[in-house]
C-alpha cells in the first residue's frame, strides 16, 4: 500500500460521513407515496392511509406496493433480484424504492413541496 | 506473439462473462441498486497491470455485451457501462498517475463504478433522489474495492506469463 492509497480511502470515508450526516440532518416525514414508471408519475397514493396496490411497470412487470402504519414498501414483486423487496419500508421525504428491471420508482415525498407535481 | 495475446484476450473475456454470472447468482447482501461484488473487476484490474489500458477497456466492453445479451438488455447494457467505462477511466489514470498501488486503484475503480450505475439509474428513472443511496455505495464500493485490490495485487505476483 503507498500512502496515496490511504489519502484515497480516508477521503471516500470522509464523503461517505459527510453526505450521511446531511442526509440525517435534511431528514423530515413524507406524507406521500409517488410512483414512476419509466421516469413517468403514475400514481400518488397517501402515506397515511393503509392499504396494498400492485403496479405494472414495463414489460408486464409487477409490484406490490404495500403503505402500513405510516411507512411504505414492496411485499412482492416479479423481478429477478427482488432488490426493491429487500429494501424495506421506507417513510422519510425524499427516500425511495426502486426496482430496475420493471423501472418502478416509489418515492416518499412531504407535504407541500409536492404541489407542483400534482398540479400536472 | 501475437496468438498469445489473441488466446489471453479469449481467456480473460470468458472468465469475467462466468465471474460475472457468478455474481448474478450471489444472494444480495444489501439491496440497493448500482451495488456490486465487483469480481469482474478482478479480471480489469488484472488486464490493465499485465496487458494494458485499452486492452483492459475492450476486453470488458465485449463482456458487457455479452452479458448483456445473454441475461440481461439494452437498459441493464447502459447501467454496466456507464459503471464499466467511468471505473476503468478512473483506474487508469490513478494507475498512471504512479501515486497509487493496486488497492488504491481498485478502490476508485469500485467507487467509481457505483457513481456511474446510480447516476445512469437517476438519468433513465428520472429521480435525482436515488443520490440518497450515495454513502451506502461509497462505502460499498471502497470495501469491495479494497478485497479485488488485495486478490489483484496477488493475482499479478502470482501469475507468470
Amino acid at each position: 500500500m503507498k500512502k496515496g492509497d490511504w489519502f484515497l480511502i480516508g477521503g471516500v470515508l470522509l464523503l461517505a460521513g459527510a453526505a450521511l450526516i446531511w442526509m440525517q440532518a435534511a431528514k423530515t416525514g413524507g406524507s406521500q407515496v409517488v410512483i414512476r414508471i419509466d421516469g413517468r408519475v403514475t400514481k400518488t397514493y397517501d402515506l397515511m392511509e393503509d392499504r396494498t396496490a400492485v403496479l405494472e411497470g414495463i414489460d408486464g412487470g409487477h409490484n406490490t406496493l404495500v403503505i402500513q402504519d405510516g411507512k411504505a414498501f414492496f411485499s412482492e414483486a416479479d423481478c429477478p433480484d427482488l432488490l426493491c423487496v429487500h429494501q424495506g419500508e421506507v417513510s422519510y421525504d425524499g427516500q425511495t424504492i426502486v426496482c430496475l428491471p420493471n423501472r418502478v420508482v416509489a418515492e416518499i415525498q412531504g407535504g407541500d413541496a409536492f404541489v407542483d407535481e400534482v398540479a400536472h | 506473439m501475437k496468438e498469445r495475446k489473441v488466446a489471453l484476450y479469449g481467456l480473460l473475456t470468458a472468465l469475467a462473462f462466468v465471474l460475472s454470472y457468478i455474481e448474478a447468482q450471489i444472494p444480495v447482501f444489501f439491496a440497493i441498486p448500482g451495488m456490486k461484488l465487483g469480481l469482474t473487476n478482478l479480471v480489469v484490474l488484472f488486464a490493465l497491470y499485465r496487458m494494458g489500458s485499452l486492452d483492459a477497456l475492450l476486453m470488458n466492453i465485449v463482456r458487457m455485451i455479452l452479458v448483456a445479451a445473454t441475461f440481461g438488455n439494452l437498459f441493464s447494457l447502459a447501467y454496466s457501462l456507464a459503471g464499466g467505462i467511468l471505473s476503468w477511466l478512473t483506474m487508469s489514470l490513478l494507475k498512471r498517475s504512479g501515486k497509487f498501488s493496486m488497492v488504491g486503484v481498485s478502490v476508485a475503480g469500485g467507487v467509481a463504478h457505483n457513481m456511474g450505475q446510480i447516476l445512469m439509474a437517476i438519468l433513465v428513472l428520472e429521480t435525482g433522489k436515488l443520490i440518497y443511496y450515495l454513502p451506502v455505495l461509497l462505502v460499498s464500493g471502497l470495501a469491495a474495492g479494497v478485497v479485488v485490490g488485495i486478490l489483484g495485487g496477488e493475482l499479478v505476483k502470482r501469475i507468470r506469463m
